[in-house]
């Protein structure tokens, strides 16, 4: 794992996965500390992992079933109640397809 | 009536709401006239809500005259404001959440209602639990009660101030990487981070979902077992949760520490642990070993790694969790303008934080393509390594003892233009946290007149062993009789 120091242009290709607007002041303030965090990831270089299996959940649960039974879920007005926008029972959305 | 109702333990309020020499509503309304007289100076409370937590306190009273009385009857708490509070807002101290109501208790708020808890308000904390010092709430900075000028720690930085000022009795934190040991130790009191799985994880939002687990903040080690025991066990609504049934942590409280084997691990007391620590970390083994205790030097090589591990982890997760902010079903919304896209990184650019955005845009990164297996992959595996190393420690000792943070509080503003050092802050607590093993803070000490936190970790639902040895070092000392002048 190396770590070169990351370009205005890396930053923003990361942001734009994610959908997240920056500035350009925050673009480059997080340029700065992000290559400084990066930076410190690199010990794990020394760390042997040939076959060593990742660990996901420190509490290895598989197939956690339950019974299938019938219960009263929310009410279409309480889970609308924090929409921004609705109309009537929908969240209204900005067009998706242009 | 007793003086001063607010500096009551859970334990002792117990005794004089059953034996009816204090009502709840008596008690209830000394600790809002204590938020009142100290919550300007401490901040610590993002929500009271005074008038349910005094109608909560009426039932509550009705409950212990009609004999039905439970171990937290009565006795009025904070809670974190990341657990949900049907009907009242859960904001994560987060523009994004700031006018979010849910519509739903999370379990352990329920399971606290069903004791006839009364709750009190929502505590401030770091915006969606991410910092060490409460100074990345989007609302406001929390005041340690020790010392004004310093931080409380975070990420449960409220919970635990509250507690320490007396603004409650006691209080729920959540712990990813140290979030509610570490305040616990700035501030002086009791805080426990349970194994992971042990208390439900429904509705609390979501930071870390490995990591994430809710735990006690209180005044003394009976006070943590007491609260365990009434919100621990199995929940069919948390797929994570452990199956197993909640039980009465308080029979572990014996004081009888003979014949304990504690093991302490030296990677814990030397580069960036502030030697004054470490020397009344020195003090208190000292004593655990007149109390009977066997004290040996271990050593746990792997610890250099777990902060890297963690904040690849902790931040790959956040990235998936909080993507679900995005303006359309609840929280902060920015649509007015431009396209659905737009639209969306509006909502994300002026609804979340400095500290949120640093690690969302870090785990996004060590998820991308041509990294994941560098970054995610790796510390994923070096996990399983400080995972195994914790369970050959405890082949040989039954507790590990360390020091909870390696600092006492430092000041407001000290560390948060430096990222890397504040995510230092988390060093002592992270390895628990990635190996999903309960661990314990308890007040050990005083350096410059602010409390030193002593961590006490164990294997896998050993919460009893964990208590029992921080019970009889607890009664054995005089560090949790402590408390702040306001």
């Amino acid at each position: 794992m190396t770590s070169p120091r990351l370009s205005q242009d890396e930053v923003q290709r990361i942001a734009l996965i994610y959908r997240l607007g920056l500035s350009h002041e925050e673009i480059e303030r997080l340029r700065n500390q992000l290559s400084d965090i990066l930076e410190n990831f690199q010990v794990l270089d020394q760390v042997d992992t040939t076959d060593v299996p990742p660990t996901g959940h420190s509490v290895a649960l598989e197939n956690v079933m339950r019974q299938d039974e019938v219960a009263s879920p929310l009410s279409k007005e309480d889970i609308l109640a924090n929409a921004p926008r609705r109309e009537g029972d929908y969240f209204r959305v900005k067009a998706v397809l242009d | 009536m007793p003086p001063n109702l607010h500096n009551l333990t859970i334990h002792e309020a117990r005794k004089l709401l059953n034996s009816r020499q204090i009502s709840s509503q008596e008690l209830t309304q000394a600790v809002l006239n204590r938020i009142e007289q100290v919550e300007p100076r401490v901040k610590s409370y993002v929500t009271v809500t005074g008038d349910t937590a005094l109608q909560q306190a009426k039932e509550a009273d009705d409950a212990i005259a009609n004999g039905e009385t439970t171990p937290l009857a009565g006795v009025p708490l904070q809670l974190k404001d990341n657990m949900c509070t049907l009907g009242v807002p859960t904001t994560c101290s987060s523009r994004m959440l700031e006018s979010f109501v849910p519509p739903y208790n999370a379990t352990v708020v329920e399971r606290l209602h069903a004791g006839a808890a009364v709750v009190i308000g929502k505590g401030n904390m770091d915006e969606f639990a991410m910092g060490s010092s409460t100074e990345n709430s989007a609302f406001f900075t929390t005041h340690n009660p020790w010392d004004l000028a310093r931080v409380p720690g975070g990420s449960s930085g409220g919970p635990a101030a509250a507690v320490a000022a007396g603004e409650c009795i006691y209080a729920l934190g959540s712990d990813t990487g140290g979030s509610i040991r570490q305040p616990a130790s700035l501030c002086g009191i009791v805080g426990m981070k349970p194994t992971y799985g042990l208390v439900s994880r429904y509705g609390l939002v979501a930071f870390a979902s490995s990591l994430d687990q809710i735990g006690p903040l209180t005044k003394d080690v009976t006070d943590s077992a007491l609260v365990l025991s009434s919100i621990a066990g199995h929940d069919p609504r948390d797929s994570t949760s452990i199956p197993q049934e909640a039980k009465d942590y308080t029979k572990a409280l014996t004081g009888d520490i003979r014949g304990l084997r504690i093991g302490v691990p030296k990677e814990y007391y030397g580069e960036g642990i502030d030697p004054e620590v470490a020397q009344a970390m020195r003090i208190a083994l000292e004593k655990l070993r007149e109390l009977g205790a066997s004290v040996e030097e271990a050593s746990l090589p792997h610890t250099r790694y777990a902060l890297a591990v963690y904040y690849i982890l902790a931040p790959s997760e956040a990235s998936a969790n909080l993507a679900r902010y995005d303006g359309v079903k609840y929280g902060y919304s920015d649509h007015e303008e431009g396209s659905m896209w737009e639209a969306m990184e509006k909502t994300k650019q002026h609804g979340f934080g400095p500290e949120v955005k640093r690690r969302i845009m870090l785990g996004t990164y060590a998820l991308s393509a041509g990294y994941y297996d560098a970054y995610y992959m790796k510390a994923q595996k070096v996990r399983t390594l400080i995972s195994r190393e914790f369970q050959e420690a405890f082949q040989k000792y039954d507790v590990l003892i360390t020091p909870t943070s390696p600092s006492v509080a430092f000041k407001l503003g000290a560390k948060v233009e430096d990222p890397v050092q504040m995510y230092l802050n988390d060093i002592c607590t992270i390895p628990a946290s990635i190996a999903g093993i309960p661990a314990i803070s308890l007040p050990a000490g005083l350096v410059n007149g602010l409390p030193v936190g002593m961590q006490v970790m164990g294997k896998p639902l050993a919460e009893e062993t964990i208590l029992r040895v921080a019970y009889a070092y607890e009664q054995a000392t005089e560090w949790h009789k402590m408390r702040p002048e306001l």
